[in-house]
């Protein structure tokens, strides 16, 4: 079908996102219901500041790490496997992207009704979503590889002797680059399922927080910071399977329900099964009219009002995240700081970057009170992090005249025109991850998808919660295929989008 | 004809500059006064665009440059790239204002100069869709827009027919003093220039007035080694 409309250009499509967020601003509840904001930033700064190390409990450390190893061990395992028939088969590219359209979080709420709270919800939180999202980029990392090698092989060579020779060597590197990252992102991930009772450094960052022991507080921060910066010293070759093997062993004992047989049998026959058909006749009518009257007030009265806030805060959060990250990149770019500001800025950036979301917005409420404020400058400090990170790499590799401007007139008439695609993809890319996210805060408070699921499974409603987690998996979906179709009209689908992505090149 | 009187523009002694740790010149002496118009020659590789970046950093303030690549920024317009030859002399706050609504006097004055380049009517095209030698025309106007007085040029008609390269150096010509470009085309520069410089492995083998010189005399640097 050949479509009438002309392209929207980066202009357009940046004022439309624009515009969206400053009408999503009118609606969003910003209210500061704390009385003291500033009085408990500082005390929280105070504790980073003075922090007591002491205090830090060292299993939970343990646990976060082995948690990470094993859920993206396992993930990234499955996704490999994935990754070889994900170009041929729609029913393995369906099912990826259902497991990583559902957030850790989510996943971990359901599957603590089956495994309570014990060492494989947290494996599989983070195994299930992961494997879903290294599946698809192991698969385009494969698409991509220059396969010259492949085609000058004499007839005859067996499949595994062409991959071993002329397709592992291609992509490993790559390969193993974003696992690395993936692997940041799973210790996040495992700090973060803390926050929901699994007994990782959330749980006592939780409790600290909660009860105002902000020295404890701030020491598990910096701890947390060190995993991460430190990264690339424990994470080797050498080490991988020596964590892999220390991991399991490391594993905190299960909480009470021993039997997962039984209780994976009712969670999947009875509990999620919506409650009118539960022992229902199903060629009775009189059941789907039941089912109906049973889903229709879930539609309107959550998922409706749900996405809707769900939406405006992923879209003020994006546009707050657009313009941080227009702000902060000359922070690491080399022509707009000296050699003092640059190491400087990279630092600031790696640290917000490094602190998990939900954490932030955790902190924020804390200190803000339960509106969208907290939720908005959580998303759009860390996704701004984030993007200026990669935007600063992209303005240093970028071939500038001998003649060219300096300060704000380079800013604006050479860096930013130059690298605006490459910036609407990074945005347009991290639309779908802010979205995941924004739904997901809704256990923190703000009436977001979240907040619903939340309540059903606190309800023990676990059949609404499941509906609503799959209208929150679709939203994501559709806001993804909206991203995707952009970036393709935009002519920017083909530049790198991945945090883990090589150094840019000059051009 | 250059007075003898007349000032040094650019002055280079025993000027040398590596690439990699390998020598691309080697001891190079040339000056260049005000209202000379010089033509760098010689095979490529010979040392041109090394030199060439050697005279635009030392009188950086006097010079507009057209780099060999044009080294436009493709999303912004025509009107934009040329616009920028003058970044530098403008108060930031007009440049972040001309790039949402540019002012009417500037349009124009932009207009004028794309009309002396032959593309009057590609003012609010994207640089990125224009063809290569329409680009490297954008190029050659925003060094005529810069207006300094020693317009420096790598290859500044390399993409153009003979005729409309004529007519490029012609109007480079009519609008600043000194004129320094490295040209291949022998034609258009004996018949532009009035000094030829040819450099052969880093060093300068020629130098001479265009009209002392004829084609055939400069065959011999062109052919293969």
């Amino acid at each position: 079908m050949q479509l009438a409309l002309p392209r929207p250009g980066y202009a357009a499509v940046s004022r439309w996102f624009l515009a969206a967020a400053l009408a999503g601003l009118l609606v969003a509840d910003l209210h500061v219901t704390t009385l003291h904001p500033w009085a408990d930033l500082a005390r929280l700064l105070d504790g980073l500041v003075r922090p007591d190390f002491l205090s830090v409990e060292g299993w939970s450390v343990v646990y976060t790490v082995a948690f990470a190893v094993l859920g993206v061990g396992l993930g990234a395992g499955t996704g490999l496997l994935l990754a070889i028939p994900f170009a041929r088969s729609r029913t393995v590219r369906l099912a990826c992207a259902g497991f990583r359209a559902v957030h850790e979080l989510f996943w971990a709420l359901l599957l603590m009704q089956v495994f309570g709270l014990s060492a494989a919800t947290g494996v599989l939180a983070i195994a299930l979503p992961y494997a879903g999202i290294c599946a698809k980029v192991y698969a385009e990392i494969l698409e991509e590889a220059d396969l010259a090698a492949l085609r000058v092989l004499p007839v005859g060579t067996g499949a595994v002797s062409a991959f071993l020779y002329a397709r592992l060597p291609e992509v490993a590197g790559r390969m193993r680059d974003y696992t690395l990252y993936r692997l940041e992102c799973g210790l996040r991930s495992s700090l973060v399922l803390g926050f929901i009772g699994l007994p990782t450094m959330g749980f006592y960052l939780e409790s600290a927080f909660r009860q105002g022991r902000y020295a404890e507080a701030g020491a598990l921060l910096l701890v947390f910071y060190g995993l991460i910066g430190t990264r690339r010293l424990w994470i080797r070759g050498w080490t991988v399977p020596l964590l892999l093997i220390a991991a399991p062993l490391a594993l905190p004992p299960a909480i009470g329900n021993a039997a997962v047989g039984p209780s994976l049998a009712r969670f999947l026959g009875h509990d999620i099964v919506p409650a009118p058909l539960r022992g229902a006749a199903l060629a009775d009518p009189e059941t789907w009219a039941r089912l109906w009257a049973w889903l229709r007030p879930i539609l309107t009265d959550q998922i409706l009002p749900g996405t809707i806030q769900t939406l405006i805060l992923a879209q003020i959060a994006l546009a707050a995240t657009a313009l941080g990250g227009l702000v902060l990149f000359p922070l690491t770019a080399r022509r707009f700081t000296g050699p003092l500001g640059r190491p400087l800025g990279r630092v600031l950036l790696v640290v917000v970057r490094s602190t998990p979301e939900y954490m932030l917005a955790y902190c924020g409420l804390q200190l803000l009170g339960p509106s969208m404020l907290p939720a908005i400058l959580a998303l759009a400090l860390h996704n701004a992090g984030i993007v200026a990170y990669l935007m600063g790499r992209h303005a240093d590799a970028l071939p500038y005249r001998a003649d060219a401007p300096r300060g704000l007139n380079l800013y604006a008439y050479e860096t930013v025109p130059r690298l605006y695609g490459q910036f609407l993809a990074y945005l347009l890319y991290r639309w779908e991850l802010i979205l995941r996210e924004s739904a997901i805060f809704g256990i923190l408070g703000v009436t977001t998808l979240g907040f619903y699921v939340d309540a059903a499974i606190s309800e023990l409603r676990l059949d609404v919660a499941l509906v609503l987690i799959a209208a929150t998996a679709l939203v994501t979906v559709a806001v993804d295929a909206l991203s995707r179709g952009l970036r393709r009209s935009l002519r920017i689908d083909t530049l790198p989008t991945r945090l883990s992505g090589p150094a840019p090149v000059a051009g | 004809m250059v007075p003898d009187g007349s000032r040094a523009e650019i002055v280079l002694e025993n000027a040398a500059a590596s690439y990699g740790g390998h020598p691309v010149l080697l001891g190079l002496d040339l000056t260049v006064r005000a209202g000379e118009r010089v033509a760098l020659m010689g095979r490529s590789g010979a040392g041109k665009s090394t030199l060439i970046g050697l005279i635009q950093a030392q009188a950086p303030d006097r010079v507009a440059l057209v780099p060999q690549a044009a080294a436009l920024v493709r999303t912004l317009s025509v009107f934009h790239n040329v616009y920028m030859g003058r970044l530098d002399r403008r108060s930031t706050l007009h440049n972040l204002r001309t790039l949402v609504r540019p002012a009417q006097a500037d349009i124009d004055v932009v207009q004028k100069i794309l009309d002396r380049v032959g593309l009057a009517e590609k003012l609010w095209a994207k640089a990125g869709a224009l063809s290569g030698g329409q680009q490297q025309r954008v190029s050659v106007a925003r060094a005529l827009y810069n207006g300094r007085p020693i317009l420096v040029g790598d290859e500044p008609v390399s993409a153009l027919d003979r005729q409309q390269g004529a007519r490029i150096l012609a109007e480079m010509a009519g609008s600043h003093q000194t004129l320094i470009l490295a040209l291949h085309d022998v034609t258009l520069a004996l018949a532009h220039t009035d000094r030829i410089v040819v450099l052969e492995a880093g060093r300068i083998v020629l130098d001479a007035p265009a009209q002392s010189l004829d084609p055939a005399r400069l065959r011999p640097y062109y052919e293969a080694a």
